[in-house]
């Protein structure tokens, strides 16, 4: 579904400030593969979610996204086919809008072709009405409510519903639930899984959580230095545990894992 | 009515009107698409130098249609330099202000003013629809006011279609946007361009009102625009698109009527600019300063008690 094949990227080139951020990083994604990855800070992870968005061109090498070349493709063309989640909860809804019409904007990807002058009909409305109620959160009888007025949960959630209102080709999760509170986070993780598992989304999550990276979905991709040190999935990963995962990091990068926030995270913790 | 005659009123009420279109112009590009655009007060003049030279060629209406499509093209303009160029948004709207006075000069055949006397207005043909005397005195309001019933009403339909909705995200959240497949830079251009016809039908319709126009005309309009503007968002808060929009166009009445009550009150024309000044301070910090005196009042309260 998704096939990057050396793609590297450097922030301020020819200036002390010179990052290799993305270095000849290659990776496939078969349609249905949930991958989680996790990386030291400055690994390349958001770059890559950059990367594949279309927020910068890669200096080198393309991406391939259902069969199609988008390597050159402007951001919000690439978008019609691409969910994406934030860790801020903010970033992917606008607070001054109704519920119901944030939806209508995310909807938008579906009714390409239908008229930029067409209002949200009663269709549509019913429609957001079921969608949300998928989300259990009672925000179905909120829809005429501004969103600034919802928790940061309720806002990740809407946004989850929101990229994937219309099935996205893939879904980019960036730490999407480290900025929620336990509780909070454990729900929408759970809404996570329900909605790819139940439209078989491929998807790429970013955790800081190691217990996470190997118990959601079914590959693991390690990363640091802008390039993938492990990729593992099948039997192979059904075994491993946080120990194993570390090991192999070290041999991979030549390392030790140096991120103490994903060190110090625990099974049940954010 | 001693103080205040029913003239005086009517007068600030047209005023206020047309000075309204420009207010729901920067209502569209400052509040919803959270852009400063300063390139009001030439797109202003532009508006009138257009529908002048139109109108003295005998056509009125087609005047207000040019003097729209004019406005249309400064917006794109604005619009073109800080999307694909690169330029801040105030910038490109002071650069766009500077060259379009060299172009309303050129509109109005380098002359620094004309005068529309003998030919029709818009304002003339409906007031020759009834020979009555209410009708003589109010025919103009009217007119502008059926103008500002449609407009808002477009505005209104316009901002919930789904190009209105994009436009909107587009002020609101632009990481929201750019993860939802709608094209920021476009729906910044159609902003401005909608904004600009808005400005430039205001300074149109004030060239038939006045029968004039004249270069310097647009001058400061951006600061009484603006006055307008936080007025209404101060009268309506950031309610239902509706009432801001007609809080809005309050907000220019109000603006009016201050004006027009320091008038009777002799105020020298030439502290005119320090009254607005003032009117557009203090409409800004009105709710802030009812928060300070709620708190002390607070305060008051909780010492008595204590």
């Amino acid at each position: 579904m998704l096939r990057i094949e050396n793609v590297s990227k450097t922030f301020n080139p020819g200036t002390v400030n010179e990052k290799k951020a993305l270095d000849h990083l290659s990776l496939h994604l078969l349609p249905g593969d949930f991958a989680t990855i996790v990386g030291s800070n400055g690994a390349g992870k958001s770059t890559m979610f950059n990367a594949i968005a279309g927020t910068f061109l890669a200096d080198e090498g393309t991406i391939l996204l259902g069969g199609e070349d988008i390597t050159f493709r402007p951001e919000h063309i690439r978008s019609r086919t691409i969910g994406r989640l934030f860790q801020d909860p903010l970033m992917g809804t606008a607070p001054h809008m109704t519920i119901e019409e944030n939806l209508a904007v995310a909807y938008l990807r579906a009714s390409g072709r239908s008229s930029v002058f067409s209002r949200i009909s009663r269709k549509d409305r019913a429609f957001f009405r079921d969608q949300l109620s998928l989300l259990d959160m009672g925000l179905e009888d909120r829809m005429s409510q501004p969103v600034g007025l919802l928790s940061g949960g309720q806002r990740q959630a809407l946004t989850l519903l929101m990229a994937t209102v219309v099935t996205p080709r893939i879904l980019l999760l960036d730490e999407h639930t480290a900025a929620l509170d336990p509780a909070t986070a454990a729900k929408v993780l759970e809404l996570t899984r329900t909605i790819v598992a139940e439209r078989s989304i491929t998807c790429l999550m970013v955790t800081h959580n190691m217990h996470q990276a190997l118990e959601m979905g079914n590959r693991t991709i390690m990363m640091n230095a802008g390039r993938i040190v492990l990729d593992v999935a099948g039997t192979e990963r059904e075994g491993m545990t946080v120990e194993d995962l570390l090991r192999r990091f070290a041999a991979g990068a030549g390392k030790a894992f140096d991120n103490d926030r994903i060190l110090l995270s625990t099974e049940e913790g954010i | 009515m001693g103080f205040l005659t029913a003239g005086i009123i009517r007068t600030a009420l047209e005023v206020g009107l047309i000075y309204g279109l420009v207010a729901l112009s920067l209502f569209i590009s400052f509040s919803i698409l959270d852009i400063c655009d300063l390139s009001t007060d030439g797109c202003y003049t532009l508006g009138c130098a257009v529908g002048a030279m139109v109108t003295i060629a005998g056509h009125p209406l087609l005047g207000i249609l040019c003097a729209m499509g004019a406005g249309v093209c400064s917006g794109f303009v604005t619009a073109f330099l800080q999307t694909r160029l690169g330029v801040q948004s105030i910038l490109a709207g002071i650069i766009v202000n500077t060259g379009l006075y060299t172009i309303n000069l050129a509109v109005m055949g380098f002359s620094s003013n004309v005068s529309i006397f003998g030919t029709d207005t818009v304002f003339s043909l409906f007031g020759s629809l009834s020979e009555s005397d209410f009708w003589k005195d109010w025919s103009d309001l009217i007119l502008l006011a059926l103008i500002l019933l449609a407009v808002g009403t477009f505005i209104y339909w316009f901002l919930g279609t789904r190009l209105g909705l994009s436009i909107r995200a587009t002020g609101d959240s632009l990481a929201m946007v750019r993860a939802s497949s709608i094209n920021p830079a476009l729906m910044i251009t159609i902003g401005l361009c909608f904004s600009g016809s808005l400005t430039a039908l205001a300074g149109c319709l004030v060239g038939q009102f006045n029968k004039t126009c004249d270069i310097n005309l647009g001058t400061g309009m951006v600061t009484i625009a603006l006055a307008s503007l936080v007025i209404g968002e101060t009268l309506t808060g950031r309610g239902r698109i509706p009432v801001r929009i007609a809080g809005v166009v309050l907000g220019s009445c109000l603006y009016r009527l201050i004006i027009s009550i320091a008038l009777r009150l002799n105020v020298p024309t030439e502290a005119f600019k320090l009254v607005s000044a003032l009117i557009v301070a203090v409409a800004i910090a009105a709710p802030e300063a009812r928060k300070l005196i709620a708190a002390r009042g607070r305060q008051l309260s909780h010492k008595r008690t204590s």
